[in-house]
């Protein structure tokens, strides 16, 4: 696609800032200032004060001195990083690929964008005239490369629109400076009488090379379009993207869900056509005021079933807070996954459909959090808090078989519960026992069934297992720990069977 | 007197499916033999896609009842079906299941954080026709709820199984019926030491169309059977009684 790049420059970045901040010094001459070398330097100036004279760079003495009722302000060298950043950001709402440029400018991939405003010079002064409302005193141009774009929002006269292709016609007649050149090879031009663009961009490439280095030869070949120029952009695009922008700043809840569903079916379209499916999503509001608020989901497994994601945001749908509107919805799938990959060849030859049941468990873990549901597998393992692995939904299937036959209690203690015991001789199962104060009388036992530590994973003493019944007919499982002649036994209640 | 018969068992057909309990669910449910007490319920058989209550006191009950529902989930979770088990405390420890011919990688346990989510989580599987069956625990259920989630398996014919701990009070609900599931002594034949098969005093306290009764069952095998007749003190047989 042919590409279109839209430079923005801030005149005045940081002093325009300030003054949305403390309205009241807006028509006051200040300047941002900090200290270097021992003396306090200008940073930046605003409108008033670059009118009478007080340039960036210039000490704060002596512009005093032009000006006595300078105001000065101490300047924090992050600032214009980290307010480019935001405002890049904000400038999502008109491409996808929004960078900033150090230290007073941003670049906007507006490649295929444009249209959507009815064409580059509404949309261009849809940007200005947004900018500017907030207070900020831009100049912004479109051009066919980042560099005759960068040249043209900061010297450009008159139109601000090259024409595709026109991006030399244009450079013909503005000064070096206009090419993001060096200090040294500015003065070396100045020193050698080139002024404008056009005195040197016939010249061979060699001579050049030779005077000002492969910098101004990069330079001319990015502002050209020969060269490609890479831009980082403050969002990386996500492949599976899509975005809703609107006319009217969208306030209700109704308006939010038919933005979500649009999204879903050309999102979920895209992806069934390809055999892809989610499997987790982010849905994104940018609001009027800047904020972007957002809901996310997951699933456990891949799915492009426009319903059954709805479902899944519309658990939390109401968690968005439009506040004075939103004016972009944004749906990202930042983990894309085939759908019928092999977990379904995996499972068993009765072929049950099981995509119900995970879309059952995504709405279950969508609203009580993901940590709410489980399903075990077999480990070959004796030691019983060890015999079961938690697996997820699906999740291959056992290597090893569920051991047969009863010899485990269907409740489980947590934690294994000390008792105290009566036993008559040693290796017997015991005659009652005391738990919790309550004394259960044995009738009938089995075992015991010694189970001994894996030392590979723990030493200790090994556990005898009793099933025990008392005269009502419950059923305990016990355990004593350790042998009789290596100290006391400790006896344990684990369990009970059902 | 055969037509007569003939036309009673029409009739009540009809009024069943009037009182929204269709006639194909009642054919009698092969495997979900329960050793007798089936002849206490309507049809002779034990009703499936309908939501039971169970009620339990103590550690041990809730552990028999566990048990109970377990035997009946292995004869519903037939070909390869899955099943929803939902619980705030999770006492339940899968490989046991095996034993009750349940395979513990097909239960799907969801533990859910406060008591109040379990109804929801519920009647969410309640509502997906493909579950075997939903297994709930929790202690209070109100009418009004326990009529939604009657309404949503009539949808989706899925049996649930509502196992209330310690309720404060048994008041009427919605669901087909009520048990009350209790341990009873355990017997070796030819009084050998040892733990016999699990034995279990079953009360069914309430079911709808039907008979409420009590018997014992011994789960044996893989299926519950009732308990031998044995020979009383006095020599006659002990007599099993269904109200």
């Amino acid at each position: 696609m042919h590409k279109r790049f839209l430079s923005i420059w801030f005149c005045h970045l940081t002093t325009d800032r300030m003054a949305i901040k403390r309205p009241e010094i807006k028509d006051k001459p200040f300047v941002m200032a900090s200290p270097e070398k021992g003396r306090m330097l200008v940073k930046a100036s605003n409108v008033v004060a670059t009118s009478a004279g007080v340039f960036p760079g210039m000490v704060v003495a002596d512009a005093r001195a032009i000006l006595p009722s300078l105001e000065v302000f101490s300047h924090n060298s992050l600032l214009e990083g980290r307010l480019l950043n935001a405002l890049a950001l904000w400038c999502l709402r008109y491409t996808p690929t929004a960078a900033p440029d150090l230290p007073d400018g941003l670049i906007l991939d507006i490649s295929g964008c444009a249209h959507l405003w009815g064409g580059e010079q509404p949309y261009l002064d849809n940007i200005v005239a947004t900018l500017q409302s907030k207070g900020y005193g831009v100049r912004a141009a479109i051009a066919d490369t980042v560099g005759a774009a960068w040249a043209l929002a900061r010297y450009g006269q008159g139109r601000m629109i090259a024409e595709r292709g026109g991006q030399r016609e244009i450079l013909l007649s503005f000064p070096p400076a206009s090419l993001r050149l060096d200090q040294g090879i500015l003065r070396r031009m100045e020193k050698l009488g080139f002024r404008q663009i056009g005195q040197f961009i016939d010249m061979p490439q060699p001579v050049l090379r030779r005077r000002f280095g492969e910098a101004l030869l990069l330079r001319m070949g990015q502002a050209l379009g020969l060269e490609h120029e890479h831009i980082e952009a403050v969002r990386p695009v996500r492949p599976y993207l899509e975005r809703l922008p609107c006319m009217e700043p969208i306030l209700t809840l109704t308006g939010i869900e038919i933005a979500l569903k649009r999204l879903l079916k050309k999102l979920c379209d895209r992806m069934a056509k390809e055999g892809k499916g989610l499997r987790a999503g982010i849905f994104k509001g940018h609001r009027v005021d800047g904020e972007i608020v957002q809901i996310d989901i997951g699933t456990g497994r891949a799915s492009h079933h426009p319903e059954h994601l709805f479902k899944l945001f519309q658990l939390n749908i109401s968690s968005i807070d439009p506040g004075l509107g939103i004016e972009l919805f944004v749906l990202e799938a930042p983990l894309v996954e085939e759908v019928n990959g092999v977990q379904n060849a995996l499972w068993d030859s009765e072929s049950f459909d099981n995509t119900a049941i995970s879309e059952l468990l995504d709405n279950i873990r969508g609203k009580m959090g993901m940590n709410t549901v489980h399903c075990y597998l077999p480990q070959e393992h004796h030691w019983p808090e060890r015999s079961i692995k938690e697996v997820s939904f699906l999740e291959g299937k056992a290597d090893v078989k569920w051991p047969k036959g009863t010899g485990r209690p269907l409740h489980l203690l947590s934690e294994p519960e000390p008792i105290e015991v009566m036993v008559p001789l040693p290796d017997y199962p015991p005659r009652h026992f005391r738990y919790r104060g309550k004394i259960f009388r044995i009738s009938k036992a089995d075992g015991p069934e010694r189970i001994e530590q894996e030392w590979w994973l723990q030493t200790g003493p090994p556990r005898d297992y009793y099933c025990v019944e008392d005269e009502e007919g419950v059923r305990y499982w016990l355990f004593r720990l350790r042998l009789y002649g290596h100290g006391d036994p400790e006896w344990f209640l684990h369990g009970l069977f059902a | 007197m055969g037509e007569k018969s003939e036309v009673i068992r029409q009739l009540r057909a009809e009024i069943m499916a009037l009182e929204r309990f269709p006639a194909p669910r009642m054919r009698p449910t092969p495997g979900l033999d329960m050793g007798g007490i089936e002849s206490s319920m309507l049809g002779d058989a034990f009703p499936i896609g309908t939501v039971h209550e169970f009620i339990s006191q103590g550690a041990a009950g809730a552990a028999s009842t566990n048990g109970f529902i377990a035997g009946l989930l292995g004869k519903l979770m037939q070909k390869g079906r899955f099943c929803l088990w939902v619980s705030h405390q999770r006492t339940v420890f899968p490989p046991a299941l095996k034993g009750f011919g349940v395979e513990p990688d097909r239960v799907i346990f969801i533990d859910v954080r406060r008591q109040k989510d379990v109804l929801w989580a519920v009647e969410q599987g309640l509502k997906c026709s493909v579950l075997g069956a939903v297994v709930g625990e929790l202690q209070e259920i109100t009418f009004a709820e326990s009529q939604r989630l009657q309404l949503a398996v009539e949808k989706s014919r899925v049996t649930g199984f509502m196992h209330r701990y310690q309720p404060r009070v048994e008041s009427a609900l919605a669901f087909a019926t009520r048990w009350k599931i209790k341990p009873i002594p355990s017997q070796l034949e030819g009084g050998m030491p040892g733990v016999g098969f699990p034995r279990y005093k079953v009360e069914l306290v309430k079911v709808r169309n039907g008979r409420p009764g009590v018997c014992q069952l011994e789960w044996r095998n893989g299926s519950f059977c009732p308990v031998p007749m044995q020979k009383d003190f006095n020599g006659r047989e002990r007599q099993q009684h269904y109200a």
